[in-house]
């Protein structure tokens, strides 16, 4: 996943966590990047028409910043889920960050052909645990 | 969460080299299960889909071999090939032979190369040797990049 999906991605979910504008510190500590590496991107994908920022409110992202988002976090529990299904990690989300920059979008889709994913991905990601809600779900199911 | 950074240890190496042995079972059993239900196949396409499976093999043993030097271990290829028939059966809209032969070539293709661009900005003394490392995949990578070019001539042919 490239950088300005990462970004995308982060500044979404920070939106669903504030239920409004994301403040550039906020997606800079969720990205663990310092706020001026932010918001030069923040710059960048406003120039693409993804997101609007308007200063002392935040960052808003555009309906087509939302569909890239969305589907940037969709890639995200492929790895998850991958991860946990198939390869058995027990730490899945901590690797799962580690990964999602190495992983493609083109290869998230090929491991999603060997995974269950709910058809409501990417709604039920729990924002503040950086995780599928569903794999919590299914873990506490099992237990 | 954190930004597109270099693999950096050996376990992280192991992990995405596990993803490639995995990309290729993937290819190994959807070109079985293509061959298998597809029954009357042209011999250009069946040619096509053995050697597919055949190659695709090849990569997972190198995989393999670098995994077992890193010491981790790799999924069964008969655990693969049941998750494959189970999602493969369950897919309505199964595209084309060709096009999902395409779509596997071209997926291990970008996986390779962003494994290998990876590994080169990283400053990480991993304990496999890393010239056989980066050789290795990219001969791998090579292949691929044939393979999606043999497979964009055959659907050229067939249009």
């Amino acid at each position: 996943m490239n950088t300005a999906n990462q970004y995308l991605k982060a500044i979404y979910l920070v939106q669903e966590q504030e239920d409004g504008p994301a403040s550039t510190g906020d997606v800079a500590d969720m990205l663990e990047v310092s706020p001026a590496s932010a918001n030069e991107m923040i710059g960048k994908l406003e120039e693409q028409d993804l997101l609007e920022h308007e200063k002392y409110k935040g960052v808003d992202l555009t309906d087509e910043g939302i569909h890239r988002a969305r589907e940037a976090l969709q890639n995200y529990c492929i790895i998850e889920r991958f991860l946990l299904e198939v390869l058995e990690v027990e730490e899945f989300r901590g690797e799962a960050k580690q990964l999602e920059g190495v992983i493609d979008e083109t290869v998230a889709e090929r491991l999603d052909t060997i995974i269950d994913r709910e058809p409501q991905c990417p709604d039920c990601f729990d924002a503040e645990d950086d995780v599928c809600g569903l794999i919590e779900l299914e873990a506490e199911a099992s237990d | 969460m954190s930004l597109q950074r270099p693999v950096g240890s050996d376990h992280q190496l192991a992990r995405l080299l596990q993803i490639g042995v995995v990309l290729e079972e993937v290819v190994e059993a959807r070109a079985d299960k293509h061959a298998s239900v597809s029954a009357d196949l042209d011999p250009a396409v069946e040619r096509l889909l053995d050697h597919a499976a055949e190659e695709s093999e090849q990569h997972r043993r190198a995989l393999e071999e670098l995994i077992a030097e890193l010491d981790a271990e790799t999924v069964p290829f008969d655990e693969i090939q049941t998750l494959v028939e189970a999602q493969y059966e369950s897919d309505d809209e199964f595209d084309g032979v060709l096009y999902d032969q395409l779509c596997n070539e071209e997926t291990a293709y970008k996986f390779y190369d962003d494994l290998i661009e990876a590994i080169e900005t990283s400053e990480t003394d991993f304990s496999i040797d890393r010239d056989r490392l980066l050789s290795t995949l990219e001969r791998i990578r090579d292949e691929e990049a044939d393979g999606v070019e043999e497979v964009t001539e055959l659907m050229e042919e067939r249009e």
